[in-house]
């Protein structure tokens, strides 16, 4: 029978439910409200500007509309007619008026190189155009690549108000003018280059991790608390100081006249010729990243191990196994959570490490997000950084994938 | 079969220190023979444990050799030993299936596929856990737990089991059935046991003998009635059952018959049992049951009472009565319809026999 269940006033279950949860609901909500709004407006927002960012070429589309719209009809295959010339010119016209027209030429820059001198020398003999002549001619007077298709091509092809083409240059590829996909000229080549070694660097570096704070991290679970303590804020220490701070001393340890070196020469193991080199290469990232990332593999290991009574690995002795074999088949299985919670949370934050590469890593031991915050900073290539940084992005998503669909996120316990 | 040995574990003159400051086990002889289920009863930080670990090799004996089946294992490591263990909170592998668990220490002697599979069946059947192989241990209730545990540490056929508090953590009933069920083991499988436990009534149950451990030392080791009948000291009096005290001077000692002067000048003859001469300060210990209500027929102790408190316990009525200046006198009277008549202030004859009545160390 479903009849309906009424609370003894009378009124329906369900709803009388729902009515006396809601405050409770409401409370919860606000509570958790700052939360989600600051996440919302600091984190979700921003990020999915930037992903927009990779693919956005509306400020183009908006300055050239008309060009935009008459380019469309040419085919391409020869050169350009009155019409689109001519669109052109009135266009550019307004935009040197409003000085625009530098915007445009870094724009069309990274469609084809020399467009930055071409504009700009086009947009000085403006006035000296005849308006009832031909324009192309006119064009190609001012400056003679006005003549190459290849650059009226690259204008019609900037002018698109969204393009994937940021995500080819990502991993090395470029859109011909034909359409046709290819690879760089080899010597061109460096963002892959910087991807494997991202990817390399971030899992030597969480295996290196993990060694390291695999036996520190169980001695952290039997020692007594007196002692676990002191051990732990030694663990923690690093966590208390600058990122700077940490990655500078590591500078004055590791470089050729550092401390390390002149213990080596003095210890006599190393010439004073043959000083290593220990910094501005890979080795210097990796040292100074295991170091600084150990507290992020120590701790979930240790939130792991702290849960294994000491009484497992007696119970296997006692049944006839070596302390080795207690360890292998009863304690490191234990362990896998905590390994691949330590493990993902490394991976996942030297894949994304900047300070560091850059400052010990020199032009060998530099990784993509180096690359990101050069065309932030330097080339402004903002788009091609946003590409970058999205395809991070999905990386890391990637990871988080694959550790879900292994190890299941539920068991991820961090310290 | 060959003849049981009656020194099947010893240990002589064992100390163990972990500080170097105290001695937590102290110069412990100890023998435990061969198919026999002994029990280390005591409180916490009397030594048990301790012994009970340097015996399965977790800890070193500091001074000392314990010897097993006629070998000194001071120095053979606890995976060489082949001593079963269960353990406090059954230590069950949590990654590993009950099958799994069970085969652990068969894999690691390398016993052949076919073999493994029979043992741990006849094993399951034994603990009545036939169909539980393939569950993990958090699927399990602590009692099926428990018995995988029993279960793991018997299914090598070790020749020694130590088992420590194992059904500590089990509730009341349960612990009771596994009692009687751990006890039926030992029977049927005549394997030799070492059983640490702080609960008198498990360890009264259960085992053949008893060593009941005090402040490092061994105080007493008998059978459980002797134990609790008949206590060597004040100590074991008071530990083992419940016990009324009072405390007194020797006046008068001949054998088997002391008279004791109490505090308040009173003289009650008890049976000597660890004073040795007059004018000795002595406790004297009477179990609560062994106390008759207005005795009729002639007894050696013959005191009034009267009743402070009355506690209705179900099969019995637990009366706290005031006894020559002690207020703590327990007495159990039996819930027949006869000893109902019981009222708060009343006063009672009290007696009990000297044979009863134990002088032991003060």
């Amino acid at each position: 029978m479903s009849a309906e269940i009424r609370t003894s006033d009378g009124e329906l279950l369900s709803v009388k439910l729902r009515k006396v949860e809601r405050r409770r609901r409401t409370t919860a909500f606000l509570l958790a409200a700052p939360l989600l709004f600051f996440i919302v407006f600091a984190y979700v927002i921003p990020i999915f500007q930037m992903l927009g960012r990779s693919i956005d070429n509306v400020q183009m589309n908006e300055f050239l509309s008309e060009t935009h719209e008459v380019i469309q009809t040419w085919d391409g295959t020869e050169m350009p007619g009155e019409d689109v010339t001519s669109t052109f010119f009135y266009e550019l016209k307004g935009l040197v008026e409003e000085k625009n027209h530098g915007k445009i030429a870094t724009r069309l820059n990274y469609e084809k190189g020399g467009f930055t001198s071409l504009i700009k020398k086009t947009a000085r003999k403006l006035k000296d155009f005849d308006e009832n002549g031909n324009f192309l001619d006119q064009f190609i007077d001012v400056h003679k690549k006005w003549g190459d298709i290849e650059y009226w091509l690259a204008l019609k092809r900037g002018t698109d108000a969204y393009h994937f083409r940021k995500y080819l240059t990502t991993f090395d590829f470029e859109q011909k003018f034909d359409g046709s996909i290819e690879r760089i000229p080899e010597k061109k080549r460096i963002n892959v280059t910087l991807w494997l070694r991202t990817i390399f660097v971030a899992a030597g570096v969480t295996f290196c991790c993990f060694l390291l704070a695999y036996p520190i991290s169980h001695l952290l679970s039997v020692l007594p608390t007196r002692y676990s303590n002191l051990l732990m804020i030694c663990v923690l220490l690093p966590f208390w100081t600058s990122l700077l701070v940490r990655t500078s001393s590591w500078m004055v340890l590791l470089q050729k006249q550092g401390v390390l070196n002149d213990t080596l020469v003095s210890l006599g193991i190393v010439a004073d010729e043959g000083r290593l080199e220990l910094m501005y290469n890979m080795t210097g990232t990796f040292i100074a990243m295991t170091q600084i990332l150990l507290p992020f593999m120590v701790l979930p290991l240790y939130s792991v191990m702290k849960t294994i009574p000491p009484s497992l690995m007696r119970a296997a002795t006692s049944m006839g196994a070596t302390p080795f074999l207690a360890f292998r088949k009863i304690y490191f299985p234990l362990t896998y959570a905590g390994i691949s919670a330590g493990s993902i949370l490394v991976f996942v934050l030297s894949i994304g490490y900047y300070i560091t590469p850059a400052l010990v890593g020199g032009a060998k031991g530099t990784l993509i997000s180096n690359r990101i915050a050069y065309h932030m900073q330097q080339s402004l290539d903002w788009s091609l950084a946003t590409a970058m940084a999205a395809v991070l992005l999905v990386a890391v998503l990637i990871v988080y994938w694959l550790y879900n669909k292994i190890v299941g996120i539920d068991n991820m316990r961090l310290g | 079969m060959s003849e049981k040995k009656s020194d099947f574990v010893k240990f002589e003159q064992v100390d163990k220190s972990y500080d170097g400051k105290e001695l937590v086990v102290k110069g412990l002889d100890l023998d435990i023979a061969e198919g026999e289920f002994l029990t280390l009863l005591g409180p916490s930080g009397s030594g048990k444990t301790t012994t009970l670990m340097m015996l399965a090799g977790f800890e070193t004996p500091t001074n000392g050799e314990i010897y097993f089946d006629g070998n000194p294992i001071n120095n053979i490591p606890p995976h060489k030993r082949g001593i079963g263990m269960v353990f406090q909170n059954y230590a069950l592998f949590p990654h590993l299936s009950v099958f799994e668990n069970l085969a652990f220490p068969l894999k690691v002697r390398k016993i052949d596929k076919v073999e493994i599979e029979e043992r741990i069946n006849k094993t399951l059947k034994m603990v009545s856990l036939t169909g539980f192989e393939n569950r993990m241990p958090a699927q399990l209730s602590g009692g099926q737990q428990q018995r995988v545990a029993v279960a793991r540490a018997l299914v090598f056929d070790p020749k020694l089991v130590l088992m420590d508090e194992p059904l500590g953590a089990l509730d009341k009933n349960l612990r009771e059935s596994m009692q009687y069920e751990l006890k039926h083991i030992h029977e049927t499988l005549g394997v030799t046991v070492v059983y640490v436990t702080h609960d008198q009534g498990e360890a009264l149950t259960m085992s053949n003998r008893i060593a009941v451990f005090n402040d490092g030392k061994v105080q007493q080791l008998s059978g459980p009635n002797e134990l609790y009948e008949t206590p060597v000291n004040s100590f074991v009096a008071s530990f083992i059952g419940e016990n009324n005290t009072f405390t007194g001077t020797v006046k008068e000692l001949a054998s088997g018959s002391a008279k004791i002067e109490t505090n308040t000048g009173e003289i009650i003859i008890a049976n000597p049992i660890a004073v040795s001469s007059a004018g000795e300060k002595s406790r004297i210990s009477l179990r609560p049951e062994r106390v008759d209500i207005n005795p009729t027929e002639q007894i050696e102790n013959r005191f009034e009472a009267e009743i402070k408190e009355i506690i209705y316990h179900g099969d019995h009525t637990r009366v706290r009565v005031n006894l020559l200046g002690n207020d703590e006198f327990i007495l159990k009277v039996p819930n027949a319809s006869s000893n109902s008549k019981l009222h708060l202030g009343d006063k009672l004859n009290l007696g009990w026999s000297s044979q009863d009545c134990r002088a032991l160390d003060y």
